[in-house]
């Protein structure tokens, strides 16, 4: 069964979102989700400074066999993105929670954290998606 | 049955091991009412023979003519191996790589020719092909509005001096992803001008060089003007002419974003202007972009170099509706072909076939010239294809030459855009291929078709 | 590695400098032939091609050809992909010289033979299909599917129809028919597919509305059995007033014995490099005509051929005129599509006749339900085990996936190793580890007897030397290639080692 730490947000799109110690929320994708995709290939991010909704597609990740939208699970400006992933997208799959972070975000509206499914929530879609 | 093999014991045999009495049983699911009754209108089938007897009438109405046309299609000689190797079952008869282990022949060889490709170019990369120059200039031109990440007007500025063969299908294919085209006008030239350039800037702009009518633009101001605005460059080349032409990764101080074209005058027969394949290289930060296939180099387990499909998750097989593009099929024969074309001639080939091409031009030209009442469409220099104005209708003159066993050029009323304002132009394309004795054949036959 | 550069050289590490083909040489060049040209637009940078003799050109590319499985070395069943014998006759007919060496713009009067032939495979396309009219402009099935999409368009927009915004597409469907109608602005919806491989009609009733600009779908369907239920589908689409879009794909499963325009279909593609057994080229050059009903015929994309009866001297055939194709879509091709490929598609269905033709279904299915038949019998399982085979059938691997943990991929890589080409896997995407297997009709009983020996070797293999099955292949040139490293570092083109 696929890692799911219990203090990360997830959207049912499979991304998962934290804040930071600078207020910023990070994003990534699951274990569920780097195991799924198989051996990362490249990732699209979006630019620094690009405005997005929650919901809305903000990069591409790729494997050899698929190539998958991510969605930003809150709005808020893009800060900063993971440029060590133009390189080694490999990360992604080795560390999806901590160095496989994708983007990170000036929030719009911290409480859309709050929106998100916890852990249990996470893991139950995951089980229910495997049917 | 031609090409079905069974013998009746065959079939007896194996409807015993399905487990049914008759091949209809077969077809028990489709619904009664659907199924096809009553005998057809086609013919009885030929023996090889005769077919090929039947074809052949049909192919002598039609052969026999020397070749001046071009428009995009051109009568360059291709070296007797080049079929020779192409035609082998195995490369003829093979798939689509997907089975790369099985498929490494066909692998290499795109390898190579996206090599061969990319360094006549002077592009990064270069795609497997798609189907001809013509949709290729619309892929080209999708892929440069997706790929403007500041312009994202979805307008896009072509020169007017464009094949309007190639203007058309563009307009058929982009007309419904949101992309307005728009004319940058020629002067009297017959080339582009920029100065007065007052449109909204473009996400992209298209030039052909040399253009339509042969002449030479100014690519290199024109790609600075383009990239100065914010707009993506898409040179449409002739490959034979980058023997002796810039190549478009040199054009203005930073290149073009894509170049693409038509392949045909490597190595592929003119065969009714098709099948030929379609090129399209750019730069190497635009590749998650470029539609249709793509090999890589690679290793197996052991550490051997081979060769596979890359990047095939921005392909319509995976990404489905999200994808670069909806192709599939490509040419991969003609891409072959060109390969091998490529090899035998090498650069200085090349070169060689684009001066001579060059130099039988400027002959038939100025001895044109030298007849009254033919003047030259536009001043300034061309290379291996030029437009005359004749006293008379351009396309009476391609017919009563047509007589004569001679192909006289390609009458500008064949084209919707120019039909009306240049009646009486005629294109002409002279290869390496047409010796001294045509060439003055053709002014031969001119002369006496104007003088009555 | 001595081993890797020796069996791997290009083109280009075979070459010298200066070395070429001296009889491709051109002479007779005068040194001053291109002083009237500007300087600044001429190169003056040498690009790397190839620097190598004739003999090495050819050499070297006959070798690479060896590398490959082809049809005519190999059992090449490719689910969907039709791999039927392509007639040596079909190739010599469409090289005789009046057709090879015509330009595209020669005139009319001499052009009557080429114009003559398009002209019958039009009509003989009709006949076949049960359409109306037909164009043979479109270079390829996708462009096929485009072209007919367009014309669904075209025809609302034609009745100022602007609500129609949907395409639906069947959620097995080919990866083109959904990146079509993106291309063409419609937004996509799917439906499912049964268990028992139709479409689901109580799901397609609550996704159609007026906001249904058409249906695609192919049949047999990409699951490899015929849609029973094909005359409802088409009363439901047609019922909210749109149109049915015929994918030609599986075309050879019912050649002769129905009719794509009886089943209700409004427009459909054909594909000539399947059906019409013209050669796959390693990729192409396909071509993917189009068939419309009534309703569509003025939308039709351009060129098409017409017959001028009228004149005194027999039969005149013309590019039909900008009036009569005023509502065209357009051209698809800056010529008349892949012209050379039509002549092939022409003498094929000469060679064949009306009574061959009808054979192609009834052969194609036979071969295609002895060996699910025999397959099924000796232990594999079929995923619609209740259901004839059309001219393909699919098989799953689950069951050894999950007990032996071999996959359907293992499985076509170790039949590469006893000389048959794989079919296709992972197609329909909703049969987990599967193979879709087409015959065709021109493979021969012993044929299909080894295909199916292999299979059951291959088992004995996955019980007992389960490695082997799952390192394949191990007599190919090169041996399983690591993906994820080509599309990780991308290595595209040669470039000269440093």
């Amino acid at each position: 069964m696929s890692e799911v730490p219990i203090e990360l947000g997830f959207a049912s799109t499979h991304e998962w979102a934290k804040q930071d110690e600078e207020g910023l929320i990070v994003v990534g994708i699951s274990d569920h989700a780097q195991d799924a995709l198989g051996d990362i290939v490249y990732v699209e991010m979006p630019e620094v400074g690009q405005q997005i909704l929650a919901g809305e597609e903000a990069g591409v990740v790729e494997s050899v066999k698929a190539a998958s939208d991510i969605y930003s699970p809150v709005s808020g400006t893009v800060e900063e993105v993971n440029e060590r992933l133009d390189d080694s997208p490999e990360t992604v799959n080795q560390d999806p929670y901590g160095d496989g972070w994708f983007f990170k975000l000036r929030a719009n509206d911290d409480r859309e954290l709050d929106e998100l499914l916890d852990a249990d929530a996470y893991k139950e879609l995951c089980e229910s998606e495997e049917d | 049955m031609p090409y079905i093999p069974h013998t009746q014991s065959d079939v007896e045999s194996m409807l015993e091991t399905i487990g049914v009495d008759s091949v209809d049983e077969l077809f028990d699911e489709i619904p009664a009412g659907l199924a096809e009754e009553q005998p057809g209108s086609l013919s009885a089938g030929l023996p090889e023979l005769d077919m090929l007897q039947s074809m052949q009438e049909r192919a002598s109405l039609d052969e026999g003519n020397i070749c001046f046309a071009g428009a995009g299609c051109y009568d360059h000689h291709i070296p007797a191996a080049v079929w020779d190797i192409a035609s082998r079952g195995e490369f003829m008869t093979a798939y689509t790589p997907y089975q790369a282990e099985a498929s490494q022949g066909t692998l290499q060889l795109i390898y190579e020719y996206q090599s061969m490709m990319t360094q006549l170019m002077g592009m990064d990369v270069s795609n497997a092909s798609v189907y001809d120059g013509a949709s290729g200039l619309a892929e080209a031109i999708l892929m440069a509005v997706r790929s403007n990440k500041t312009n994202k007007s979805g307008t896009v500025l072509y020169a007017e001096s464009l094949n309007p063969d190639y203007l058309s299908v563009v307009e058929t294919i982009v007309s419904s992803q949101g992309i307005q085209l728009e004319a940058m006008a020629i002067g009297e030239h017959g080339t582009v001008e920029i100065a007065d350039s007052s449109q909204p800037e473009p996400a992209a702009v298209v030039i052909q060089q040399p253009n339509f009518f042969g002449r030479l633009e100014l690519v290199d101001e024109i790609t600075n003007w383009a990239h100065s605005c914010g707009a993506l460059v898409i040179a449409v080349v002739n490959p034979t002419s980058l023997g002796i032409l810039k190549a478009p990764g040199f054009w203005g101080d930073n290149g073009v974003d894509i170049a693409c074209g038509d392949g045909q005058p490597l190595g592929v027969p003119m065969s009714s202007g098709g099948p030929s394949f379609g090129f399209i290289c750019c730069k190497s930060k635009y590749v998650r972009q470029i539609p249709g296939r793509v090999v890589g180099r690679t290793e197996d387990l052991d550490g051997r170099v081979g060769y596979t499909l890359t990047l095939q998750a921005r392909e319509q097989h995976i990404r489905r509706g999200k994808a670069t593009s909806n192709i599939c099929t490509n040419q991969g024969l003609l891409v072959t072909a060109g390969t091998i074309y490529m090899s035998l001639m090498g650069f200085q080939g090349l070169k060689e076939t684009a001066i001579k091409s060059h130099q039988n031009c400027n002959y038939l030209h100025s001895r044109l010239l030298q007849i009254t009442g033919v003047e030259a469409m536009f001043g300034g220099p061309f290379f291996h294809e030029f437009a005359i104005r004749l006293p008379i209708k351009s396309a009476d003159l391609v017919d009563a030459m047509a007589d004569q066993g001679i192909l006289a050029g390609v009458s500008f009323t064949k084209f919707d855009i120019w039909r009306d304002k240049y009646p009486n132009a005629l294109l002409v394309a002279v290869t390496e291929k047409r010796t001294k004795a045509e060439m003055d054949k053709y002014v031969d036959v001119f002369t006496r078709v104007l003088a009555g | 590695m001595e081993l890797t550069k020796k069996g791997s050289s290009t083109i280009f590490d075979l070459g010298t400098f200066e070395r070429r083909a001296h009889a491709q040489r051109v002479e007779h060049i005068e040194e001053d032939s291109i002083a009237d040209l500007p300087q600044d637009l001429l190169r003056n940078d040498v690009p790397a091609l190839p620097e190598v003799s004739e003999l090495q050109a050819v050499r070297h590319y006959t070798n690479l050809s060896k590398k490959n499985f082809s049809i005519d070395g190999q059992f090449y069943p490719l689910g969907s992909c039709t791999m039927k014998y392509n007639p040596r006759a079909a190739h010599r007919a469409a090289s005789l010289p009046g057709f090879l060496n015509r330009h595209p713009h020669a005139p009319e009067k001499v052009s009557q033979g080429f114009l003559g032939c398009l002209y019958d495979l039009q009509n003989i396309l009709k006949e076949l299909t049960g359409m109306k009219g037909v164009s043979l402009a479109p270079m390829a099935g996708a462009q096929g599917e485009f072209a007919g999409v367009s014309m669904i368009r075209a025809y609302h927009e034609a009745n100022g129809d602007a609500e129609r915004r949907e395409i639906i597409v069947p959620s097995a469907a080919h990866g083109t028919n959904p990146a079509t109608a993106v291309m063409c602005g419609y937004e996509v919806t799917e439906v499912g597919v049964g268990a028992d491989g139709d479409v689901d009609v109580e799901e397609l009733k609550s996704k159609v509305g007026p906001q249904t600009a058409g249906l695609m779908m192919t049949n047999p369907s990409t699951c490899g059995v015929f849609e029973r239920q094909i005359t409802q589908i088409a009363d439901i689409v047609h019922g909210v007033g749109g149109l049915l879009y015929y994918d030609g794909a599986n075309l050879n499963a019912i050649l002769g014995k129905v009719k794509p325009g009886a089943m209700g279909f409004d427009v459909l593609h054909m594909n000539l490099h399947k059906t019409f057994a013209t050669p796959h080229g390693g990729g192409g050059p396909g071509s993917g005509p189009v068939g419309v009903s009534d309703r569509l015929l003025p939308f039709l994309p351009i060129p098409i051929v017409e017959k001028n009866e009228a004149k005194d001297e027999g039969d005149w055939y013309s590019w039909a005129s900008a009036e009569n194709t005023r509502q065209s879509i357009g051209k698809l091709s800056a010529f008349s599509g892949n012209s050379g490929i039509l002549l092939r598609a022409l003498a094929y269905a000469l060679l064949l006749g009306e009574q061959g033709m009808n054979r192609v279904g009834e052969f194609a299915t036979l071969n295609a339900n002895y060996l699910a038949a025999r397959l099924s019998q000796s232990g594999f399982e079929l995923a619609y085990p209740d259901r004839r085979a059309t001219h393909e059938f699919i098989i799953t691997f689950a069951k050894e996936a999950k007990e032996l943990n071999v996959s359907a991929m293992d499985i076509a890589k170790r039949l590469l190793d006893y000389g048959v080409h794989a079919p296709t896997t992972y197609f329909p995407l909703m049969v987990p580890e599967c193979f879709l297997i087409e015959p065709t009709e021109t493979e021969d009983k012993s044929e299909l007897d080894g295909f199916v020996d292999a299979m059951k070797a291959i088992r004995e293999e996955m019980l007992n030397d389960r490695d082997l099955v799952c390192t394949a292949p191990h007599t190919l040139p090169v041996r399983r290639l690591d993906d994820v490293k080509a599309a990780r570092e991308l290595d595209l083109s040669w470039s000269a080692p440093s």
